[in-house]
């Protein structure tokens, strides 16, 4: 009995143990985008971004002018009781807990006196955020107390013009495949069956084969570059998979219930709206979080649709755009993704349940 | 489903015929002003400079409540109708601005492309009418000179770029990185299944999802990233390989081991998808009886045999459908090969060249032709979703 319960431990333990590696691995990238974000732009480029963990590393105790001490660095020097060459010296001569290292250039550099000690390179502020968020100038405080006016890359207007794009881009088609839902569902019309196959033919369709047609037509109709637009260009790719969503969840909802009510006299209309949206909260819910993601995450579609008009552009858009002018900036592209990322976050941890239930009821996208 | 509104409507009192054609027409007075009035509030979005936020949030209220205005205005029109005209025409007020979209954006393009890939780079000459009727042997002529036939097909599977493009879906996002994913949402959905802290830890692997592409690619372009070789590694990556001994390499780029440096964007890609994975295998795996496992135990199987003698062929069926997904998925995968690499290095993928050859080459006919080919993979699994379908009515 004691074994069994030996052997039960151990292989809980191992079960745990392996589960937080795991964890631990997805998560490390994050939380290294995250620490960054917070860190001086010179300390991201020099130093990796651990150091604000306490780690043993050389600090400076003091910095020593070789030419004070009247050294030649043409030839071997002895500084604090080691003697060494420049060459040697440039790369650091270390002797037990001490390192000597030449800082500068052979005439003018100085010797710099380094202990191993536990330190942090925890330096963190909000100037990245600052800079990344404001349309302005801004003033950047560096740590050595000196300010820096840099042009601010906007990102607050990019966000608002995400935000702007995501709402219509997830109610117009939940309201649409709601309505078509209903009417697949509930109602009698010629061709229904017909029309259903094709909304379940589109569900796997992908939406690279409408954009060259599309984006003709909106050339046509000036909608290019226009929130309309891709409102509409959303609307058109998510129909079918929350038309089907909602058509499976509206059939299932007892019949007895609507029946009683066209007998009381309500129209198709009053029923959808005050008896079938209200029961399809749940549906409406997991559809609406999937669709804002989506939108929010969208890279291709506001690529083709909007381009990269200050004016409208979203924050995927911004963002590549800083990957591919400053790919170096890491303070900007580190502060940047977060701000792209907090909204789908938030929404997710709060609603996680409802967008679960949605991946479960059905998950093949076009 | 029609006669319980008749006989709503035969409650009406007779007589107001009058009454109700006034209506009808006041109806279509105001269907009139919301029209002009939601085409003003466009012209304003289009024009106006107010306040960023202001704009935003007129926008989303016009939208929005501009698409709820028109059901509404519709539906009342409809019903003002005699009961006859209502009962027939009302789905339409319902299924119909639902099925105008769909065959806008998605069935009509599909043929539409089609038509385009078998024109070479400027696609089909733009139909007009007028041109049409005026000089109908210009349009055929101009028709028929650019008319390519099957060579834009031929052409995607034999450009040297293509080529590498379809062997990179095939053997590296299909190949590894949907399995990889398969394999790690079935793992981990198993050790949480037995963990202490199964909801946190679903919850972690799963929140990649709700991160975008070109998010995660600066995630990654940071782990990635490359110092000269003496200076700090600030990649987690490159500072873990010069611990150990190695040489510090830009990964994505690193064109000595092409093509194997696809693996360092297919990893991205299974950190992002495996929570995908294992959400629906973990749901699946609540589903198996626990009678069916206990009396497996009781007979003396190992944990290794159950896992592969019960659990795996009671997952099956939802195996092959999160497999199929992360297929057709990985079939289109394009924001993070384009921002990472630009498809460049020997990174290409068919979405990427479609993007550059419909775009940026402006070669409209060989882009279609490739979108083509993304549609034809997808047909068995429409094919099959329609075969449901039509099981599903049968028992209806």
């Amino acid at each position: 009995m004691k074994s069994a319960r030996a052997a039960n431990f151990t292989r809980s333990f191992l079960v745990n143990g392996i589960l937080a590696l795991v964890v631990i691995l997805w998560l490390i990238p994050v939380i290294g985008l995250l620490v960054s974000s917070f860190r001086e732009r010179f300390d991201i480029q020099t130093s990796p971004w651990w150091g604000v963990l306490p780690h043993r590393d050389w600090v400076e105790t003091k910095t020593i002018n070789p030419r004070e001490l009247g050294l030649d660095a043409n030839g071997p020097m002895t500084v604090e009781g080691i003697t060494a060459t420049f060459e040697e010296f440039r790369i650091g001569v270390e002797d037990g807990d001490k390192r000597l290292i030449w800082i500068g250039n052979r005439r003018l550099g100085t010797v710099q006196v380094q202990e191993k000690k536990w330190t942090t390179t925890a330096n963190l502020n909000l100037e990245n955020y600052r800079q990344v968020l404001q349309g302005t100038d801004v003033e950047i405080k560096h740590a050595d107390g000196t300010l820096e006016t840099v042009r601010g890359d906007d990102f607050s207007s990019a966000l608002l013009n995400s935000l702007t794009v995501a709402v219509p881009s997830t109610v117009i088609p939940i309201l649409i495949a709601a309505f078509a839902a209903y009417g697949f569902a509930w109602m009698s019309f010629p061709g229904k069956r017909f029309w259903f196959a094709m909304v379940v033919a589109l569900l796997v369709v992908p939406l690279q084969i409408a954009l060259v047609p599309v984006l003709r037509d909106f050339a046509g109709l000036h909608l290019n570059g226009t929130f309309l637009g891709i409102w509409l260009a959303h609307t058109g790719f998510g129909l079918p998979l929350a038309t089907f969503l909602l058509y499976s969840y509206i059939r299932a909802l007892p019949r007895e219930t609507l029946e009683s009510a066209f007998i009381d006299g309500a129209s198709h209309f009053t029923i959808f709206t005050r008896l079938i949206l209200p029961l399809s909260v749940p549906a409406l819910a997991s559809i609406a979080i999937f669709q804002f993601l989506w939108v929010w995450n969208d890279y291709l579609v506001a690529l083709i649709i909007l381009g990269s008009d200050p004016k409208t552009r979203v924050v995927t858009m911004k963002l590549a755009a800083i990957v591919g002018d400053r790919g170096q900036d890491w303070h900007l592209l580190t502060s940047g993704a977060f701000m792209s990322m907090i909204v789908p976050l938030l929404v997710f941890f709060l609603l996680q349940r409802y967008f679960v239930r949605g991946l479960l009821a059905g998950s093949v996208k076009g | 489903m029609t006669t319980p509104q008749q006989t709503a409507k035969r409650q009406q009192p007779a007589g107001n015929a009058i009454a109700r054609i006034l209506r009808f027409g006041l109806t279509v007075l105001i269907l009139l002003i919301a029209f002009s009035g939601l085409y003003l509030g466009f012209l304003f979005l289009r024009e106006g400079d107010r306040p960023k936020w202001i704009m935003a949030l007129a926008a989303i209220v016009w939208g929005v409540g501009g698409v709820a205005l028109l059901y509404y205005l519709f539906n009342s029109l409809v019903e003002l109708l005699p009961v006859r005209w209502t009962t027939r025409l009302q789905p339409f007020v319902f299924v119909g601005p639902g099925i105008a979209l769909l065959i806008w954006f998605l069935a009509l393009p599909a043929l539409r492309t089609l038509y385009i890939s078998l024109f070479g780079r400027n696609g089909p000459p733009s139909l007009s009418l007028t041109m049409l009727l005026a000089a109908p042997g210009e349009y055929f002529a101009a028709l028929s000179t650019q008319f390519v036939g099957w060579n834009n097909f031929i052409a995607v599977f034999t450009d040297r770029l293509m080529l590498g493009a379809l062997r990179n879906n095939i053997l590296f996002w299909i190949g590894i990185a949907t399995p990889l994913t398969v394999i790690a949402g079935l793992l981990i959905a198993v050790l949480a299944d037995r963990s202490n802290f199964e909801r946190a830890a679903k919850s972690i692997i799963f929140m990649p999802m709700a991160i975008s592409f070109v998010g995660a690619s600066v995630i990654w372009n940071f782990i990635y990233e490359v110092n000269a070789p003496g200076s700090p590694q600030i990649g987690l990556l490159n500072a873990v390989v010069v611990a150990l001994g190695g040489q510090p390499h830009g990964w994505t780029n690193y064109t000595a081991i092409s093509p194997w440096n696809n693996l360092f964007l297919v990893i991205i890609v299974v950190w992002l998808q495996t929570g995908f994975a294992m959400v629906l295998l973990s749901a699946a795996i609540k589903g198996i009886p626990e009678e069916i496992l206990e009396a497996a135990r009781v007979d003396g199987a190992t944990e290794i045999q159950l896992f592969f003698r019960i659990m795996i062929p009671y997952l099956m069926a939802t195996i092959i459908a999160v497999t199929t997904t992360i297929i057709i998925f990985t079939l289109k995968i394009f924001d993070v090969v384009w921002v990472m690499t630009g498809g460049q290095f020997g990174t290409d993928v068919i979405a990427t060249q479609f993007y550059r050859q419909s775009f940026i080459n402006r070669n409209s006919g060989f882009g279609s032709a490739i979108a083509i080919i993304l549609l034809v993979a997808v047909t068995p699994v429409m094919v099959y979703n329609l075969r449901r379908l039509k099981d599903q009515e049968a028992f209806r």
